[in-house]
């Protein structure tokens, strides 16, 4: 085992498949000579050179774009944008080009992508450097979306995702970067799809992914003390989803909270509660609960942005009214 | 053009008050007393001022993520401006927007922007209105060099020339978007060029020369108010500092800021102020004084505000909802 940061991890598991295939590079804006915005490619530009490791000029649209052009015929690109937010402005490329050219064509293109976007709050970035818009991609058909917690995660749903044939959301929190956590020397690829129980429970199933997973810890931890016994999933994939690590923990526990930071409206811990409601209604003893941002912008002063976003509190909140 | 001693000494403190106020803000980054992103304008002063003593009250500016310079030059209020660095309550935008979102409708200053070319249409939209009131208000829109690859570049040039509206794009080419340097980001050196696919006057200036950018906006902006369309003036600067505050700024040849600062805007103009004896050196010492205990005001306004109440959070998304607050 070692010790990695989140941020290093992620630039592991790139490292690693450029080092396999020739065919897969980066590109984006500062993403070479100056090693990302927040340092993630840094060494890249070095070890790769600037074929592989180009910078961009700011053209959201035409770093997607050409991402699913290069993809379309064979090569195997990582376009990153510098904030989740940036994405509105490559969305055309994104859910009219990428996602939907496989299925309008019957079957007979393969997208190899995968897009990074650095989301989250919490940093005071403010309303257009903050939000977390996992629902928007999860909505559209034909993407797939994952969101690692951790360096180990990190890397191995880097490896899945670049050797995977479709267009992939993979989505980086960035509070997180620096962030460290142990990492196995060769970490293996983690099939999407696969949940991870972060901590074993038998009294309530916290679902989340993402920042969402240290606080829901957190708060299980101040759950413990109240005698009560929580469940944590990370789903760390949302598209594909592990519905099974889910029903399974709801079988049990009976109780459900699923956390994220998403403004409430239209999120896709909706969905997650949706699906839960529709397929296992049955199982559940209580109200499924979401705790998530309140449907505002995200505001920068501290004290508005804090009040905004969920943290671990809300979350032993939600559960204890469960009870 | 024969400059008036008035607009003349009226740009000098302009200049001024932005230099200060950006040292200032440097400053309070530095001391962690303002976070999240601060971009600032020093080294750029001339091209907001010399633009914006061409506007009217009354006429619009749209500004970016390097915005204080834009939003001074336009007539912002200082305190309002560093109460929002700081996100207390009696800033501009009530502690919601800070550093990148500053805006003052009552000035025509639609706001800086964290989305680098989502002012170059909104600047339009604005020309637009103007056009269709009837009225000979114009807008300038400020934007980076880095900037003009953005398809919304293109699409409001075009928009704006085939519509013939009053809008003055005013390229602030300092040679950077972030680390990426001109030569890297597009296949020209001059953006005034890129006027021609629009069929509009395009024109590069000396962007650290505020005589030089007055009298071209002078210009352009007697071109739009007569329904004569709009003009693409591409400013060549330099920022002096890194992209953000705490940019390392490695992506800098040695010597090239260095050679940057002997063109500093500010003293080329007070050399030609002493010259041409627009002012006194002791007039402008006295001038200088003033506008240094005017930031110190606005720091002290600053500090002295509160923080937003947390239950404002969910007032502003719309004119008549309020979204619900926490019930935790
Ligand atoms: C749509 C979008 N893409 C990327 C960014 C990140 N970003 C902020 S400023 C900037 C560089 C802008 O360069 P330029 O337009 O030349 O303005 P300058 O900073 O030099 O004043 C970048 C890439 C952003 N804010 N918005
Ligand atoms: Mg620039």
């Amino acid at each position: 085992m070692r010790e990695l940061t989140y941020g290093q991890g992620i630039k592991e598991g790139m490292r690693i498949k450029m080092l396999e295939n020739p065919d897969v590079f980066i590109f984006g804006e500062d993403v070479g000579l100056f090693g990302g915005c927040f340092g993630v490619t840094s060494g890249l530009f070095e070890e790769f050179g600037e074929k592989r490791v180009r910078d961009t000029p700011i053209s959201e649209g035409a770093i997607i774009g050409a991402a699913v052009g290069a993809a379309a015929v064979g090569l195997r690109p990582i376009p990153e944008l510098m904030f989740v937010d940036f994405s509105t402005v490559g969305m055309d490329q994104l859910v009219n080009q990428a996602a939907k050219m496989r299925y309008m064509f019957g079957g007979k293109l393969k997208l190899p992508m995968v897009v990074r976007l650095p989301s989250g709050g919490g940093v005071a970035a403010a309303a257009q450097h903050s939000q977390s818009l996992e629902a928007w991609f999860t909505h559209v058909p034909g993407l797939k979306v994952v969101y690692p917690s951790n360096a180990q995660d990190a890397i191995g749903l880097m490896l899945t995702a670049i050797d995977d044939d479709n267009p992939i959301i993979y989505l980086e929190n960035k509070t997180l970067y620096a962030v460290t956590g142990q990492v196995e020397d060769e970490v293996k690829p983690i099939p999407l799809g696969k949940a991870n129980i972060k901590r074993e429970g038998s009294d309530v199933t916290i679902i989340t992914y993402g920042k969402q997973v240290y606080d829901s810890l957190k708060a299980a931890e101040l759950l413990e003390k109240d005698g009560i016994d929580a469940e944590v999933i990370d789903l760390r994939s949302l598209y594909p989803l592990d519905k099974e690590a889910i029903f399974e923990s709801v079988k049990k526990t009976h109780k459900v909270v699923i956390v994220s930071e998403e403004a409430k409206r239209g999120s896709y811990a909706g969905e997650l509660a949706a699906i839960i409601a529709d397929e296992c209604f049955y199982e559940c003893d209580a109200p499924i609960k979401r705790v998530c941002a309140l449907n505002t912008p995200i505001p920068f002063s501290g004290n508005l942005e804090a009040y905004v976003l969920p943290n671990a509190d809300d979350v032993v909140e939600a559960v204890k009214s469960l009870f | 053009m024969k400059i008036s001693n008035e607009t003349i000494i009226e740009m000098y403190e302009k200049m001024v008050k932005i230099r200060k106020f950006e040292n200032r803000a440097m400053n309070l980054f530095a001391e962690g007393q303002v976070g999240g992103f601060v971009h600032l304008y020093i080294g750029e002063e001339a091209v907001a001022t010399g633009v914006c003593a061409s506007l009217r009250d009354d006429d619009y500016i749209t500004s970016t993520h390097r915005g204080h310079g834009h939003i001074l030059a336009k007539g912002g209020d200082m305190k309002y401006m560093m109460a929002e660095l700081f996100g207390k309550e009696t800033g501009y935008c009530k502690g919601k927007g800070g550093s990148m979102h500053i805006a003052d409708a009552t000035k025509g200053i639609l706001g800086a922007n964290g989305i680098v070319g989502a002012g170059h249409n909104i600047a339009v939209g604005a020309g637009l209105a103007a056009q269709y009131k009837g009225t000979d208000q114009v807008c300038a829109c400020f934007f980076g060099d880095a900037s003009t690859n953005q398809s919304t570049f293109h699409e409001g040039l075009n928009l704006a020339s085939t519509w013939k509206l009053p809008v003055i794009f005013i390229c602030e080419n300092n040679g950077y978007g972030i680390s990426v340097s001109q030569a890297r980001h597009q296949n020209i050196t001059d953006i005034s060029q890129r006027a021609v696919s629009y069929n509009i006057p395009g024109i590069t200036v000396d962007g650290n020369d505020v005589f030089a950018v007055f009298e071209a906006v002078q210009e352009a902006v007697a071109r739009a108010r007569k329904g004569q369309g709009p003009t693409l003036i591409e400013c060549k600067t330099y920022r002096w500092r890194g992209h953000f505050e705490g940019d390392p700024t490695v992506y800098r040849p040695e010597g090239e800021l260095e050679q940057w600062k002997k063109k500093d805007p500010i003293p080329r103009a007070e050399k030609y102020i002493l010259d041409n004896q627009v002012m006194t050196q002791a007039e402008m010492d006295q001038l200088n004084k003033k506008i240094d205990a005017e930031v110190e005001e606005a720091v002290d306004f600053a500090l002295a505000s509160k923080f937003p109440d947390v239950a404002s959070a969910v007032l502003d998304v719309y004119t008549d909802i309020v979204e619900e607050g926490r019930t935790r």
